[in-house]
């Protein structure tokens, strides 16, 4: 209806009359007994409004903090606050065209701790072993806390336009969240005990969480840490002395690949529009490893440990075997890195460089 | 500043200063947001607040401050006042949702009164002791349907907010509680709270019956004294009156005011309220407090 035009009210409520007049009085309408003529208020409320873009997974390059936290593709009135906490509210700084596939994916894949893994199957490990086990795992503990906050900390400042990414970064809190449960219950599951926590693999997650910069949180965290423990959790799966730990490293290496995934493609499509942020990309790194240049890296219980899983005995030959295959699962890393690093445009030579700066602690 | 104790001063001339009540939190809001849109086009305008509206009307006629956002009935008391005192105060604007407002009594659907004759004997409740929505006017209806108030019905008074001439709505909402707790046989209500108090649910819809309704009658308006800026006061007018629905910017501060726009002021709409305040014999011809009982 147009404003002018009239409507005839009729119903059977004995107090229709005073209700419609009190209701259209207060909308802006006039009221001659049941007869409404449409007033010019509430065409009026949306004569600046806009569409907070389309309803589907097309983007805009910026989102006006005005939209606030309307549905993309909702009409949004003029006027009512700014959003005040998203400022990640470019195409370019957030997202990636594999978003809502990822998302989608991610919401598919999630796994119950309580039944994925069979608990019921206690590992029989010589002491030596076991306790080798659960040093890897206290150590996966502390990584996969980072792995949760920094996310966790860039999702509240991610504009609802681009609700896909703010989706797949929710659900990969969630997963890091599962990780961490996992990895404790196996880490408890036979002695009740956790292993050692070192000073200088805390320093290299502490720098991990000192970064404000989403773009090159991303990078350091899912292109490099997460890319670089996928090796490391396949290692772990392969070598696993017993069925909970190989199950708990399986599944989460496959969300792990999901995480790196998202970070390389959005990374790739910025890179493509904001070539600059290479060089930034690369100081970041640079200044990661200066800053940890001082501190120890990966503990000597962690490497050990690894080196006793991979071993699978303790004559001389074997712990030999074993040292061999943990060097080439750093060269593995290394390797895995330069290609990574390469597809974000670093040239070969580039990539060897910045590869050789990562952190020791892995992640 | 130039310090001045003299408690007779009145407003100066560059600004105009306009009083509000402030029956609650959110006038702050509204006045402070109309008052930064007026200064941004070009109106010198500043507000005081007040606890009630008798000493707005009393420091208006004063000319302690040029406007004051009135009451229906603290209107009835400034024109009075300022005749007393050989001034004369006038309607400057009022909101569209101020015009042709009417009030009820209700009776419960089950009652045995079907008139307002039938009402002879019962206890109806109203809102405070200065409602003109939910005591004045509607008593003065029953009134005119020939009821002695006092004698063939008794009033119980919900007196809630009072000095705020009923902008609180709990004296109405009590009442209208009494009403369907079966306490009083009757109970008054502006019609917007009808609804209101409807969708709240104190009143099943279906479970109360109108037994009696007012002629219509307009609300608050912004009252300006003669002694004003004439000039400020007209840009006032002028500026209130093109407030745009559509303006992004004043559009949350009508929709907290209730109004969608400013009407020019008009006083016809008072005359049953005048005569409900001489009937009830709430305030004399010179705009004296005369109500037993009442303390703002
Ligand atoms: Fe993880
Ligand atoms: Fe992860």
């Amino acid at each position: 209806m147009a404003p002018g035009e009239s409507v005839e009210v009729r119903g059977t409520d004995r107090h229709l009359g005073l209700h419609l007049t009190t209701w259209a009085r207060r909308q802006g309408h006039r009221v001659v007994g049941l007869t409404v003529t449409k007033g010019g208020a509430s065409g009026a409320r949306w004569q600046a409004s806009e569409r907070a873009g389309v309803p589907g997974p097309t983007v805009w390059e910026k989102a006006p903090r005005r939209w606030g936290l309307a549905a993309r593709g909702a009409l949004v009135e003029a006027g009512g606050p700014d959003l005040s906490v998203a400022d990640l509210d470019s195409k370019a700084a957030v997202w990636s065209d594999l978003a809502p596939r990822l998302y989608a994916q991610a919401a598919a894949a999630q796994w119950d701790p309580a039944t994925a893994i069979d608990w019921s199957i206690s590992p029989a490990l010589p002491d030596e072993v076991e306790a080798a086990v659960v040093q890897v795992m206290t150590y996966l503990i502390e990584n996969e806390q980072a792995a949760l906050m920094v996310p966790a900390r860039f999702l509240g400042r991610i504009h609802p336009h681009y609700r896909e990414v703010a989706q797949l970064l929710a659900v990969q809190t969630a997963d890091e969240a599962r990780h961490i449960e996992v990895f404790t219950r196996r880490a408890l599951l036979v002695s009740g005990q956790l292993g050692v926590s070192g000073a200088g693999g805390r320093a290299s997650l502490q720098s991990l969480l000192d970064e404000t910069d989403f773009s090159i949180a991303s990078f350091l965290l899912s292109v490099l840490g997460e890319g670089t423990f996928l090796h490391l959790l396949s290692f772990l799966e392969r070598y696993a002395p017993d069925v909970v730990t190989a199950q708990v490293c399986h599944l989460a290496l496959q969300d792990e690949a999901r995480h790196v995934a998202f970070g390389l493609g959005h990374l790739e499509e910025q890179l493509r529009v904001e070539p600059a942020l290479r060089p930034r990309l690369r100081m970041a790194m640079e200044r990661r490893h200066d800053a940890l240049a001082s501190t120890s890296g990966l503990n000597d219980e962690v490497f050990d440990a690894l080196v006793v899983l991979a071993a699978r005995g303790w004559t001389p030959d074997a712990i030999g075997v074993g040292h061999d295959a943990v060097q080439r699962l750093q060269v593995d890393m290394d390797e895995g890195r330069r290609r990574r690093l390469t597809r974000l445009g670093f040239s070969p030579q580039e990539a060897a460089e910045l590869s050789a700066l990562h952190t020791r602690n892995f992640m | 500043m130039t310090a001045n104790a003299d408690s007779t001063r009145t407003a100066g001339s560059d600004v105009l200063l306009m009083g509000a009540v402030a029956y609650d939190p959110k006038v702050v809001t509204i006045w402070d947001g109309f008052r930064r849109w007026l200064i941004g086009h070009d109106l010198a305008v500043d507000y005081v607040l007040y606890s009630n509206y008798e000493r707005q009307v009393e420091d208006l006629v004063a000319g302690r401050i040029h406007a004051a956002w009135n009451s229906p009935l603290a209107w009835v008391r400034a024109r009075r006042l300022a005749a007393a005192h050989g001034a004369t105060v006038s309607a400057l604007v009022m909101r569209d949702t101020d015009q042709d407002l009417s009030s009820v009594v209700v009776v419960r659907a089950d009652s045995p009164a079907h008139s307002a004759g039938d009402l002879t004997g019962c206890v109806v409740a109203t809102g405070a002791i200065d409602s003109p929505q939910a005591t004045l006017l509607p008593i003065d209806a029953l009134r005119s349907a020939g009821l002695r108030v006092g004698e063939d019905l008794t009033i119980r008074r919900f007196d809630i907010g009072v000095g705020l001439h009923g902008d609180h709505i709990g004296g109405e909402r009590a009442a209208a509680r009494a009403l369907m707790a079966g306490l009083v046989d009757g109970a008054c209500m502006i019609d917007a709270n009808h609804l209101a108090f409807t969708t709240e649910g104190i009143l099943n819809p279906g479970a109360t019956r109108i037994i009696c309704q007012t002629e219509p009658f307009d609300h608050c308006n912004m009252t300006v004294i003669d002694s004003a800026p004439a000039a400020l006061a007209a840009r006032f007018g002028e500026l209130l009156l093109a407030m745009d629905y559509s303006d992004p910017e004043v559009r949350p501060l009508l929709d907290l005011e209730g109004l969608t726009a400013w009407r020019p002021g008009r006083v016809s709409g008072y005359r049953a309220l005048e005569q409900a305040v001489d009937n009830a014999g709430f305030y004399d011809a010179e705009g004296r407090i005369c109500a037993a009982g009442y303390r703002p």
